[in-house]
């Protein structure tokens, strides 16, 4: 049953060390203020409005990831601010890329949907849901080097995701299948979708784990995972603005950055992530201001 | 004895992966079903066995190709081009415009000569050259397929290549025919048409009806050559693009193209507008050397 606790194991946080918790953090961090300043940026009316599809909300998933995973391929969707940024995307190619820039990590073309980065090995999104979960299983056939594909629980539903995901269980692909699960395709709920799951019933007989995006219990599952793969991690999550755009329905049935950060305080982390997170929002407010000065 | 389409394609694919390339598609070992033209090679050495779900075979071979293995992606039959085309045409034809990454996919597409029903019959190429990106053409014999496989070698961009299974038997060249220096007409035909056009014109000169023939090879990004202009210029009745596909397809594309820059009309003849049955007086057929004549020769009464 979906919930904010789900899998979660007693004390999972004090598995980990206190840098790489820190280190976890920070990158939640950077992805949430990013769009924190996106969103201001959008309802200004300063960037061009052309559908953004913002992070805020699960930002735990990708963190948690790129701290337990060195270098992998990358393969997202159209919600993939988080995935660029988590695994070490310049966000200033970022904001140009949102701005319509030929500076942009896409030279513009890509918007907020599509961006890539060869960088850090991360594709780019044509647009179709789930397609990027084949080509990620066919670039982990030809370079047979660790691979994630990202995916929606609605994306998951596609044929050719299934497919695709069968196809790497059977030819043992060393991908990680990431389900990023807010329950949501626009608005309508995976209950009325579908009666089944991925981790249960898509696993094609893969190791299989269905959590909520405790980042402390990603990284647990994702360190034993990664060492058997393919291998899919379905993690619950809550998106909190509108599937495009900036807009908001309601309060979301759990805030994970805030969970995290209450952890954070009964690891006596507080004052170290108190000081990530001012560092980050000024670092981030800086840049987003130099970059619309320059716009201007 | 001269090397087959098929012999020659074998062993471009036997070329290809013993230097880390990588070939794949359904039913590879089954006899007969793409002509003998895969090489009795390995999955260790590049040979690929997909599952057969068509929807994601296509996406499993875009990531070879994002990983620098330029794969061959065999279809084989061209109608399920129609489910398998998606991310061939959207994410494939699109990467290099996109983010200035090469997605080079060779696409071997295998149309059939009618006798299977609404699915599979004839070609279906009109569709994949609808998108930006995408180096769309018909080759039909063994120097032919050589000079597509070295352009695409050459290119970084997806090549989808319309075969067709009468090809494969093929050991010799198809040169133009510009035998007439003022033909009564000039016939551009497409795929296995080009063996029906020829016999269409040996028909027509027996009647005293004069027919030159340029061959088409390359669909798109089709260019009009001098030599296309000189020789619809140089005919009466102007020309006739022929495919092995529904007219409301390439076909009229190529024959617009044309007529953009000549002053003679260029007119179509390919799959007639309705579903083909699997009873063979329900089949669709491409256009037979019969159907070609008769059409001329309507144009030349009507004139």
């Amino acid at each position: 049953m979906r919930s904010r606790d789900q899998g979660l194991i007693p004390n999972i946080s004090k598995e980990f060390p206190r840098e790489k918790t820190l280190d976890m953090f920070r990158r939640m961090c950077l992805i949430r203020y990013f769009e924190f300043n996106v969103k201001s940026t959008y309802d200004q009316g300063l960037m061009p409005k052309s559908p953004i599809y913002l992070s805020m909300g699960q930002e735990a998933i990708s963190a948690a990831l790129a701290t337990t995973i060195n270098k992998p391929a990358l393969f997202g969707q159209h919600r993939s601010h988080d995935i660029y940024l988590a695994f070490g995307g310049n966000p200033e190619k970022l904001i140009d890329e949102l701005l319509g820039w030929p500076t942009g990590c896409a030279e513009g073309m890509g918007g907020s949907a599509s961006i890539h980065c060869p960088e850090i090995k991360m594709f780019g999104h044509d647009g179709l849901m789930g397609t990027q979960v084949p080509i990620a299983v066919g670039y982990a056939l030809a370079t047979n080097k660790m691979t994630i594909a990202f995916m929606g629980d609605a994306s998951a539903e596609e044929g050719y995701v299934l497919g695709s995901i069968g196809y790497a269980a059977t030819k043992k692909a060393p991908v990680l299948f990431v389900v990023c699960d807010n329950n949501l395709s626009i608005l309508t709920k995976t209950s009325v979708r579908r009666s089944w799951t991925m981790a249960d019933h898509a696993n094609f007989g893969m190791p299989s784990v269905e959590i909520a995006d405790d980042p402390w219990l990603i990284m647990h599952h994702v360190n034993k995972l990664k060492l058997s793969l393919p291998a899919i991690i379905n993690i619950h999550t809550c998106r909190e603005l509108w599937h495009a755009g900036t807009g908001r329905d309601g309060d979301s049935e759990w805030n994970r950055f805030e969970l995290t950060t209450n952890e954070l305080v009964k690891l006596e982390l507080g004052t170290e992530a108190d000081r990530i997170m001012r560092h980050t929002i000024d670092y981030l407010d800086k840049l987003w201001n130099e970059k619309l000065k320059e716009q201007k | 004895m001269a090397k087959t389409v098929a012999e020659t394609i074998k062993e471009i694919t036997r070329q290809h992966l013993k230097s880390g390339g990588a070939a794949m598609g359904q039913c590879l070992s089954a006899v007969g079903w793409v002509g003998g033209t895969v090489p009795d090679m390995t999955e260790k050495e590049g040979l690929l066995e997909l599952s057969m779900d068509d929807t994601s075979g296509s996406g499993i071979a875009v990531g070879y190709a994002l990983a620098g293995r330029r794969p061959i992606f065999i279809c084989r039959y061209q109608g399920f081009m129609h489910i398998d085309a998606s991310q061939l045409l959207n994410y494939a034809a699109k990467s290099k415009d996109l983010w200035k990454i090469p997605c080079p996919v060779f696409i071997r597409s295998i149309a059939m000569e009618g006798a299977i029903g609404p699915v599979a019959g004839s070609s279906h190429h009109g569709m994949m050259t609808r998108m930006p990106g995408l180096t769309v053409c018909a080759p039909m014999t063994p120097k032919e397929y050589e000079h597509v496989w070295k352009t695409f070698v050459e290119k970084d961009d997806p090549f989808y290549v319309s075969e067709h299974r009468r090809s494969f038997k093929i050991d010799y060249e198809m040169p133009d025919e510009l035998f007439y220096p003022e033909p009564d007409i000039t016939l551009f035909p497409i795929s296995a048409a080009r063996l029906s056009a020829i016999e269409a014109a040996d028909m027509l000169s027996h009647e005293g009806i004069l027919c030159n023939i340029v061959h088409l090879l390359w669909l798109k990004p089709f260019v009009v050559l001098p030599g296309i202009l000189n020789a619809v210029g140089a005919s009466k009745y102007g020309g006739i693009v022929i495919d092995t596909d529904f007219e409301n397809g390439v076909s009229k594309s190529i024959a617009c193209d044309i007529m953009q820059h000549a002053s003679r009309k260029v007119r179509v003849l390919g799959l007639e507008e309705r579903t083909a049955g699997f009873a063979p007086h329900l089949d669709n057929l491409p256009p037979s050397p019969e159907k070609i004549c008769n059409f001329v020769k309507n144009i030349i009464q009507n004139r």
